[in-house]
């Protein structure tokens, strides 16, 4: 089942971009399943899972915590698979994409994660540190689960490689939209313009645009320039705020995608 | 010295050319990291490429490496200790003697220079037990640029007197106090960092570990210290040593010293991690020792790590030897069976470090001291007119506070000693 294209396909017919948050499954600890379900809720088209790894180095502090938050509560690549599966009984539509580091995925073997990724009803990973020029073996073995590879592409990614990673990836692209780790600084948004139109010459794939997204402000501004905006940091800073404040957090986090959605169909 | 054994003769070698262009040392290495990382690591490979065959680059590393670390380091044929272990002859590899006393400063004379070349501002790097920091802040203070040196919270305590001599040299030390708070977190910061100033900045990285160009890199910054070993033991004793024995923290001394000798297939080669409390314990950092391979901080190797993947902490008295990764090329090397990976405990290395202090006069760094510590088990195994070249990757100073602990001391300055 290709959920990805799917709702991209929707979305374009219905001239809305899609709203991508991203959680770290595991973090607050037992919620996962219900608050991907308070993300569908709020307007989310595309859940992004994060599986946690001990040494997330592409991310930036928040982000970075929460892996290890879930690590802390014993969070393996096996209980996401679970989660995911769990959360398909009550929603067979909402695309879900793992995002982590490969040294768990290398571990458990490329064959074995093909095969439990599929069963639960993953739709595209995407491997942080797994580039496209040594992807081959893996994609061969999540392409034919019909599992999407999703990957990066940077401010500074050569039209060379964008080539590259347009032949191996698919689903969507995935615009890291500013230079640093995630939750960096500020972000430009008519660079950001220019850099997706630039990227489109490449691919008719779908490209989404993340880092740097807090509010329903900058959310509208990128989808004007984006077809998806991927929407982490801010999130993930009000799950943090768990151990202080409980479910509210979570209710907080359901609110601020709420309000991205809005800004961003009422632009 | 010969104009053979200068950087250049590297070129030249005839059988082994490891790593292949994607940096791989057969399914060891390559460059796993996000694609934030991607442009500054091909900017910075295509330097390398380019200045390694530059003669005005090479002079310009020849000089550095005689004139501002100290270069040719001596080879010393330990004889009191050669006798007392009734084997093979032990020469000594003498790299504790260079400026600033390790063979850090190896790597980090060639980075500055390929930072300088490229018109970086901005140095970071990682350390653990503080010598690489240390190497670096002087290359860095030496040129006048800017340096930031990432280093785990729990190193900072543990390596005081480092710290200082970092800030003396004018580089801003930040403690890590992210994950476990060591050498790896130290990494992970310092590629951060990178990431997100790539333009102005030059990551000086301290061994032959991370994505590729690196450990091909210091390895070939490294490689003197096998070159003038090969000629001096040749020039000593008339012929090639039969056994090379270093420590393998990431591997920069090991490959340091291994790499002029990798075509001799005569010369043993034996690779020295931290057997910590033993292996049973589970508390050490002998990676090569578990079967595990994986993907950690840019590349394929032997790790430590759950079986869920996530990276296991190490543990060795040695804050040097202390990581959960090891080169790739070691890996490799492992893999094809030409070279032997031991280890030696706390406790063998410190018996080592206090027998090479009263036998020879020569204080060990404990990172060294594992390596001795093989030594001990291998020299009498050996006949006496066989040689073993040991690599002293640097000097005792600074892991004087961590044996007086051990036995029982603090050394505060204002009391004198304690028992
Ligand atoms: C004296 C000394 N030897 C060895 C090492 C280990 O590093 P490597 O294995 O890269 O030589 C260190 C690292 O700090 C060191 O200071």
């Amino acid at each position: 089942m290709m959920r990805i294209k799917q709702r991209f396909d929707q979305l374009r017919s219905a001239s809305r971009k899609a709203l991508v948050p991203y959680i770290t499954a595991g973090d607050p600890a037992g919620n996962t399943v219900e608050m991907m379900h308070e993300l569908v809720r709020n307007g989310a088209d595309v859940i992004e899972l994060g599986f946690p790894f001990s040494d997330p180095v592409a991310d930036g502090p928040v982000i970075a915590k929460a892996h290890l938050r879930a690590l802390s509560h014993g969070v393996t690549l096996n209980d996401v698979f679970s989660m995911v599966s769990l959360f398909r009984e009550n929603d067979n539509e909402t695309p879900v994409v793992l995002m982590g580091y490969l040294n768990p995925v290398e571990i458990m073997g490329y064959e074995v994660f093909a095969e439990k990724a599929s069963k639960a009803g993953v739709d595209g990973v995407l491997v942080v540190d797994l580039p496209p020029e040594f992807a081959d073996d893996f994609v061969a073995q999540i392409k034919p689960k019909g599992i999407d590879m999703i990957n990066l592409i940077t401010p500074t990614t050569s039209d060379e490689r964008i080539k590259t990673i347009c032949s191996v990836a698919s689903g969507f692209i995935y615009y890291v939209s500013l230079k640093g780790v995630t939750g960096s600084a500020k972000l430009d948004i008519s660079g950001v313009q220019q850099r997706v139109t630039h990227i489109k010459q490449f691919t008719d794939m779908p490209v989404g645009v993340g880092f740097g997204i807090r509010d329903g402000e900058s959310a509208a501004a990128i989808s004007q320039a984006a077809d998806a905006v991927i929407v982490g940091t801010a999130l993930v800073s009000e799950l943090a705020k768990f151990d202080q404040e409980g479910e509210a957090c979570m209710q907080r986090v359901g609110s601020r995608v709420s309000e991205m959605r809005n800004a961003m169909d009422n632009r | 010295m010969s104009d053979q054994s200068k950087s250049q003769k590297t070129l030249d070698k005839e059988t082994y050319q490891q790593p292949d262009n994607s940096g791989h040392f057969g399914q060891f290495g390559g460059r796993y990291v996000a694609e934030t990382l991607t442009s500054a690591l091909q900017e910075l490979e295509a330097t390398y490429r380019e200045l390694w065959r530059d003669s005005t680059f090479q002079a310009d590393f020849d000089r550095d490496l005689a004139h501002f670390v100290g270069r040719p380091s001596p080879l010393y044929h330990a004889e009191r200790l050669s006798e007392k272990l009734g084997g093979a002859q032990i020469y000594l590899k003498r790299e504790d003697l260079n400026h600033t006393g390790a063979h850090k400063i190896n790597h980090a004379v060639g980075q500055a220079l390929l930072a300088k070349h490229m018109g970086k501002t901005r140095i970071i790097a990682e350390t653990g037990a503080g010598q690489h920091g240390v190497a670096t802040a002087t290359v860095a203070a030496r040129l006048g640029l800017e340096c930031v040196v990432y280093m785990g919270a729990k190193d900072v305590e543990r390596q005081a007197l480092n710290v200082y001599r970092m800030k003396l040299l004018g580089a801003t030390v930040i403690p890590v106090t992210s994950g476990s708070q060591t050498l790896k977190d130290a990494i992970n910061e310092a590629l951060r960092d990178w990431v997100a100033r790539p333009e102005e900045t030059f990551y000086i990285l301290g061994t032959v570990c991370g994505p590729h160009p690196y450990p091909e890199m210091v390895r070939d910054f490294q490689s003197i210290i096998g070159r003038e070993a090969k000629q001096q033991c040749q020039e000593m004793t008339g012929k090639l040593p039969d056994a090379l024995v270093a420590c393998v923290g990431g591997g920069s001394n090991a490959m340091g010293l291994f790499y002029e000798f990798i075509d001799d297939q005569d010369v043993k080669i034996y690779g020295v991690e931290a057997g910590g409390l033993g292996i049973e314990s589970g508390e050490h950092a002998a990676r090569m020792a578990g079967d595990r391979k994986g993907v950690f901080q840019g590349q394929r190797s032997f790790l430590m790590c759950d079986d869920d993947g996530q990276i296991t902490e190490s543990y060795s008295v040695s804050a040097g030897l202390d990581y959960p990764g090891v080169g790739p090329e070691h890996s490799y090397l492992r893999e094809i069976g030409r070279a032997e990976y031991v280890y030696a405990t706390d406790d063998e290395a410190l018996a080592a470090f206090r027998n090479l202090t009263r036998m020879e006069g020569i204080m060990p760094a404990l990172e060294s001291s594992h390596a001795l510590a093989y030594v001990e088990k291998l020299a009498p195994t050996l006949e006496k007119d066989q040689v073993i070249v040991v690599n002293l990757s640097g000097r005792g100073d600074k892991d004087i506070h961590t044996v007086a602990a051990i036995d029982g001391l603090a050394l505060d300055g204002k009391s004198g000693l304690q028992g």
